[in-house]
């Protein structure tokens, strides 16, 4: 499989540095803003740009991880998956604006799940959501408030995305085969 | 894991794999909403050939926390009762869209033969049969010593296990040796004589009929309970001489390490094979051993019918 | 004793003769012609068919093998009561398949076999059948009930002549009621056909006894259930001076026993199964009924126990142990499952397969196992005779390089619980004859 990077380490700071600026823009400011990252690697983008908003603004933006494993429409079509953790911040989500934070934005379905399991654990004034990559063939109605990067694909590509945290690099490919 | 059998079937992946799912399904009643919509739309059947209300219930829970619909058959007041056979009963419960039949039988080797026979589609989970095995019950008990023992990850390499009474009759000690050993775990049996099956020298484990010798250095001692039944069938001369010899009081426990903790599968024969002090007593395990053994019944269903091909 | 007892009356002269061409009889290396007459053997050698009637029916046995016809002495033909499972009529098919000419039809029918009326309805049963000579055996206690004798003199002067008297399925376990079973008999020259199972040794008990029922959490059953009993009886039949015959024995315990009986001039003979000599323990790891028998099925080192018993005339013969079950007694989980497995048409196969073919026994040797000492136990008249001029055309042609992948359906029975599903028998049958008239073909009834 031949990939070409699409992003570089430097290309994925910005983007996270931009989807925190835009956050923050969003919900003027982030007194009531919880990220929360959907396993495996929207957990260490959302704690980046959790960081990130930390910085710019000087109070701490808490952050948490959210498995939708037990919410996913394909239980019995691709057999069982171990089981991620949940982790919502001490205050709970209630009257929060939650941002969802995931590598990946393609058919919409991980989202789905992921508003259905926030739902189950409490009310937020808004949901919101953040991807590093958005590469289109959506089979829901969803779409991204804060995207990093548009990548137009054809089905037969795949796109990968490595952060330091998991894979020891960051970077995005787009490959030629397969599906992400 | 289209079904789950016996506790042997299960390699050490494939049970730290369960355990840390359970792990993780265990905080959802930590929730305001304790239920889960994995499962909405399967149906999960309880078929219950012997009563037992405690492992009934708990199955129940499980599927109901997974958003599973559960038909219950039980012995008492059912067809099971006017002699209908396993095989007819289990093609009824398929017949009702049953894709999970949880079996508890009175018959050795009934959950194996139901998967096994092609009488039905659906999956089995063995939730006790006969004298042979009880695999959810080895699965919460390894969840519960994780837990306490090892700070709920990873499996229990290295951990003793103490086993006491009837083994001979004990479905729990049979899945409890083949899990708790695969698991890593070193275990010891202690029973009079009598009550230890014939071959148990090729058992992955220890026999004692010495119950204070087997507990200096335990991890944990997990204490079977013995029906007085058996006394009349010649396996031990009286109660009295039975909890002498083999059951768990305070002084005995007191010889334990101080992190040695007490499991019982119950229902207890409280001042037979246990002392109420000790089953209420801060090593007592007791209480969490219920409470876990929904979590880890949910992590079995949700993998067995994860693994069902075509499933909707 | 005069005449063939259980010859049917119909005349057979005038029939049609039969002339067998190239048959080697015993197993002998040199093939001979054979013919009978009347029901009789008339001629072997030259004379077979140099003599032969021109109407003569000539089959050419290609070599094959001539035994006298086999002669089961552990039979269950189910009926009356149970013909949803079994009748005389589809046993007997099922015996003339597998190379018999005379079952015994064991009592635990429904009525049990314990009075002459019963027995006379058994035996005349299978006279109209015509495919093999039923013989009854007699319980020995009323309905099998173990507490007092049934008419056992009665059975034996009744027209079914019955002189094996068996509780089986069920031991005569009271050593009182035993012994006075094992004297009484003596006026008839009877045999009590002993099951031995030590009742409170066996409660409940589902599987031999051992390191796999304790995994398998099915209740044991003990060796020494089945060999205390035979040690007890061989003793009691020495004090009595009577005969005893012990049913299907199943371990290496009970070889020894049985040695040591017969090498202290004890009257004992024994029996030995097609599935002891074949199939272990081992095979209750499926929790499949159809595995499950009484006695259980035994380890490896009982199954070669009792192929050296066997062989070493220890165990005087092979039978059966034909126990047709109905379907809904064995499709079901093991403990409900029903004790037994069909035997009649496989028998032979099993025995080329585990005992001719490793060289344990010659055909010749098959022919005291499976027809002479049996029709001697049983004092049967005109079965297990010598293949000679002049004696009754009862044979078995067996082909040794006709192996047979068995299958349920190929069962006669109206039961199909065989337990050597999906097994290739090394030998099959290739014709049964009952007093010169063929029963089978070609390996088919005719």
């Amino acid at each position: 499989m031949t990939a070409a990077r699409i992003l570089d380490a430097d290309d994925v700071g910005r983007v996270i540095g931009r989807i925190a600026h835009e956050i923050l823009e969003k919900s003027r400011g982030a007194s009531d803003v919880i990220l929360l990252g959907i396993p495996s690697r929207g957990v260490p983008l959302a704690r980046r740009i959790a960081d990130r908003m930390t910085s710019i603004e000087g109070h701490v933006v808490p952050v948490g991880s959210l498995d939708v494993t037990m919410y996913r429409d394909d239980i019995g079509l691709r057999g069982p998956r171990p089981l991620s953790r949940t982790d919502i911040p001490a205050e709970g989500i209630d009257d929060a604006i939650v941002v969802l934070v995931d590598d990946v934005l393609f058919s919409g379905r991980t989202v789905r799940a992921a508003l259905d399991a926030v739902n189950d654990i409490g009310r937020p004034r808004a949901v919101r959501l953040a991807v590093l990559v958005d590469r289109g063939h959506r089979e829901l109605p969803i779409r991204a408030d804060h995207v990093g990067k548009n990548l137009p694909t054809s089905l037969a590509e795949s796109v990968q995305v490595h952060l330091v945290e998991t894979d020891g690099v960051d970077e995005v490919l787009l490959g030629s085969q397969g599906r992400s | 894991m289209k079904h789950l059998l016996s506790a042997s079937d299960l390699t050490r992946d494939d049970a730290v794999s369960l355990l840390d799912t359970a792990a993780e399904l265990a905080s959802v009643t930590d929730r305001a909403v304790k239920k889960l919509p994995t499962l909405r739309g399967r149906t999960v059947a309880n078929l219950f050939f012997e009563d037992s209300t405690r492992t009934r219930l708990s199955f129940e829970a499980a599927a109901k926390r997974l958003s599973a619909d559960v038909i219950t058959f039980t012995a008492k007041g059912s067809s099971v009762s006017k002699g209908e056979t396993l095989k007819d009963t289990a093609l009824t419960l398929e017949a009702m869209g049953a894709q999970v039949i949880v079996l508890r039988h009175h018959a050795s080797g009934a959950a194996q033969r139901l998967a096994q026979s092609g009488w039905i589609e659906a999956s089995v989970i063995n939730a006790g049969d006969g004298t042979h095995e009880h695999p959810t019950q080895a699965l919460l008990d390894a969840y519960t010593l994780r837990q306490h023992l090892r700070e709920g990850a990873g499996d229990l390499e290295g951990l003793s296990v103490v086993i006491v009474g009837d083994i001979l009759h004990s479905r729990v000690a049979r899945s409890n040796v083949a899990l708790l050993t695969t698991l890593g775990a070193r275990v010891t049996l202690v029973a009079p004589p009598t009550l230890v099956p014939v071959g148990v020298q090729t058992w992955p484990c220890e026999v004692s009929f010495d119950l204070d010798e087997a507990l200096v250095g335990a991890d944990a001692v997990m204490m079977l309970r013995v029906q007085t039944e058996r006394m009349t069938a010649a396996y031990f001369p009286s109660v009295h001489e039975y909890s002498r010899r083999y059951g768990l009081d305070s002084a005995r426990a007191a010889r334990m390490p101080d992190h040695a903790v007490v499991l019982h599968p119950g229902p207890m024969n409280r001042g037979m094979e246990i002392t109420a002090e000790v089953a209420d007593g801060p090593r007592a395990l007791i209480v969490d051993q219920v409470a876990n053994g929904v979590s880890v019944r949910m992590a079995v269903l949700y993998h067995v019918l994860s693994s069902q091909e075509g499933a909707p | 004793m005069s005449g063939l007892a259980n010859e049917p009356a119909v005349d057979r002269a005038g029939e049609r003769e039969i002339v067998l061409r190239d048959i080697r009889l015993m197993g002998d290396r040199q093939a001979v012609d054979i013919r009978f007459a009347d029901g009789r053997i008339a001629a072997i050698g030259a004379t077979a068919v140099a003599e032969a009637d021109p109407q003569a029916q000539i089959l050419d046995v290609a070599g094959r093998i001539g035994l006298p016809g086999l002669v089961d002495l552990h039979t269950h033909l189910r009926e009356p009561g149970r013909e949803d499972a079994e009748t005389i009529e589809t046993g007997c098919q099922a015996a003339a398949l597998g190379g018999y000419t005379a079952v015994h039809a064991m009592a635990n029918t429904q009525p049990v076999a314990d009075t002459a009326g019963v027995v006379e309805q058994v035996w005349r049963r299978g006279r109209e059948v015509g495919l093999c000579d039923v013989i009854p055996v007699g319980a020995v206690t009323i309905g099998l009930s173990g507490e007092r004798l049934a008419e056992l003199a009665a059975m034996a002067e009744s027209a079914a002549r019955v002189r094996v008297f068996s509780d089986d399925g069920i031991c005569v376990s009271d050593p009182l009621l035993m012994r006075r079973a094992l004297e009484y008999v003596k006026a008839f020259d009877g045999v009590i056909a002993q099951h031995a199972q030590e009742p409170r040794l066996t409660v409940e008990a589902q599987m031999n006894e051992g390191a796999l029922s304790g995994e398998l959490g099915l209740t044991g059953w003990p060796a020494v259930a089945e060999e205390a009993i035979i040690a007890r009886d061989v003793l009691l039949a020495e004090h009595v001076r009577s005969r005893l015959h012990v049913c299907h024995l199943s371990t290496r315990g009970s070889v020894e026993v049985v040695r040591w009986a017969k090498a202290r001039g004890i009257d004992v003979t024994a029996e030995v199964t097609p599935h002891h000599l074949m199939l272990t323990e081992e095979l209750a790891r499926s929790y499949d009924p159809l595995y499950k028998v009484n006695p259980p099925l035994r380890t490896v080192d009982d199954v070669h126990a009792v192929r050296e018993g066997l062989a070493d005339g220890t165990i005087d013969i092979v039978a059966t142990d034909h126990a047709p079950h109905a379907h809904e007694d064995k499709d079901c989980e093991w403990g409900a499952g029903a004790f037994g497995m069909l035997g009649l048409q496989t028998a032979i196969g099993v025995v080329a397969a585990t005992m001719v073919e490793p060289g344990h026994l010659t055909w010749a040797d098959v022919a005291q196992r499976m027809s002479v000492v049996p029709a001697r136990i049983g004092r049967v008249e005109g079965q297990g005779r010598p293949l000679a001029v002049g004696e009754p055309a009862n044979m078995v042609i067996i082909d040794p390089d006709a192996p047979w992948l068995v299958s349920a359906d190929q069962m006669a029975s109206r039961s199909q619980n065989t337990p050597f599903v999906e097994h290739t028998l090394p030998a099959s049958v290739w014709a049964t004859f009952l007093r010169g008239r063929p029963t089978v073909l070609s390996g088919a009834l005719v």
